[in-house]
């Protein structure tokens, strides 16, 4: 049987972790290669690492980011952040990513999907969505970090994507981001009702309950950030939670 | 002669966490450059990501399949490591038409419906009391294929989804494994190292 995932989620701006409300006030959290390598100590499934870094320059430090970890990490890594082709994926795969995730890029030309699965297969094709609540229990699809709406429905993009060769999809709730209320459950709910390709939780998570609940709504895996990062509780204390709970984690 | 391990590039697409968990051990991977080191090499790694297909196509354009056939067949050092060890069966589900290596008898076939597809994340090994290399733990897999059963001059391990498969097997210095050792953890670590030095000895 698969053990339901916890994922420990770095966004990284500029060669440094930080940490923000719906991706706004970021603060430092940290180096990356030091924290990955801690939650990986701590019993962490995966690591993924959002590059959120706006210039040229940024980008230079995600792929060297990627580099240093691959170098201390045994578990899977992901990384995102400013993929917009094929030849991007393969600059970050190259580095020591397992997968890449695109997410803006993705919504401007689904193909690119196809192009990354086609060449490097869907187990490296992890399509990132952030998803803003709209009256009722609809979802859109929101890009550029959040700045922009697409009126796109969250369903239906992630089912398009899944067909082009997604392989996994990391679904943020952009409403609930760095909240600590939760995670948006109806959401969750909606999306992996859709597909049958893994579903990655994140955005809202607090406590070990809230993590339960995210994984008993459907969820393959749950990310988690801000309450790793302040340090008010470690991954193998999360695990042994679930697994009271009767989640059945990898310890 | 030198102590690197050698790697045949089947264009895998993970090749630097493969290259970073030997490195952890101590150990340099070098790319195999023609039919004489795949032959000849003291410890050989085949690593697959991709299609069964393109992996064997890769491999007999580069005329590479008898010298891994003979090398698993005489059980020397090689470790085979997800479609790496579907390459070892006769055929596969997923590119019919395409041989493999043929160490194996038996086929390769999708998982069920009824479970996820691929089967990605962490998932237990429970090896044969007579694996050498193999001990239980918890393996990374990201896979839609794999193999349901092997003819008996094997050891295996088995894994559960949507019933029990092959997740990795044993014989002589071979070792074919599944699940990706490289991002196992300490657990898939510990395995490499106990491979590197228990062939290494047989050298």
């Amino acid at each position: 049987m698969l053990a339901p995932r916890l994922i420990p989620c770095l966004d990284v701006k500029d060669g440094r972790v930080v940490k923000g409300v719906r991706f706004q006030n970021l603060r430092d959290a940290g180096d990356p290669v030091t924290q990955a390598s801690i939650y990986q100590d701590q019993g962490a499934d995966e690591i993924v690492i959002l590059d959120v870094s706006a210039t040229p320059e940024g980008k230079g430090h995600a792929v060297q980011t990627t580099a240093a970890v691959r170098q201390v990490l045994s578990i899977p890594l992901t990384v995102g952040g400013g993929v917009r082709s094929a030849d991007d994926a393969r600059v970050l795969l190259e580095a020591g990513a397992d997968k890449v995730a695109t997410n803006t890029a993705a919504v401007e030309r689904p193909e690119l999907l196809t192009e990354i699965a086609e060449r490097f297969g869907s187990q490296c094709t992890v399509l990132a969505v952030d998803a803003a609540q709209r009256p009722s229990e609809t979802w859109e699809v929101v890009i550029n970090g959040g700045r922009k709406r697409t009126g796109i429905e969250v369903q239906a993009w992630v089912a398009s994507a899944a067909e082009c060769g997604a392989g996994e999809v990391l679904l943020t709730s952009w409403d609930r981001d760095g909240t600590r209320s939760g995670y948006d459950l109806a959401l969750i709910r909606t999306v992996t009702s859709a597909i049958r390709i893994p579903v990655i939780a994140s955005g809202g998570a607090d406590n070990a309950g809230h993590l339960a609940e995210g994984l008993k709504s459907g969820a393959a895996a749950v990310l988690i950030a801000s309450i790793l990062h302040d340090g008010v509780t470690t991954v193998d204390s999360l695990k042994r939670q679930l697994l009271a709970d009767g989640l059945a984690v990898r310890l | 002669m030198s102590g690197d391990v050698l790697v045949v590039p089947t264009g895998t697409a993970n090749m630097a966490s493969v290259v970073a968990a030997f490195r952890r051990l101590g150990v340099n991977l070098r790319q195999v450059e023609d039919t004489a080191e795949i032959r000849d090499a003291d410890q050989l790694v085949v690593p697959g990501v991709g299609t069964f297909g393109a992996a064997m196509a890769r491999i007999d354009e580069q005329g590479w399949r008898e010298a891994l056939a003979g090398r698993v067949e005489a059980g020397e050092p090689t470790l085979a490591v997800c479609v790496g060890m579907q390459l070892l069966a006769e055929k596969s589900d997923e590119s019919t038409g395409a041989a493999g290596i043929g160490a194996v008898r038996g086929t390769i076939a999708r998982f069920p419906d009824d479970v996820s597809v691929p089967q990605f994340g962490w998932n237990q090994v429970t090896p044969d009391p007579g694996c050498r290399f193999l001990k239980p733990g918890w393996a990374y897999f990201a896979n839609s294929y794999r193999l349901t059963s092997v003819s008996d001059n094997w050891a295996r391990a088995e894994t559960d989804h949507g019933g029990a498969f092959v997740s990795a097997m044993e014989r002589g210095n071979v070792l074919a494994c599944q699940f990706h050792p490289e991002l196992s953890g300490k657990w898939g670590s510990d395995l490499l190292g106990r491979w590197i030095e228990g062939t290494r000895s047989a050298i």
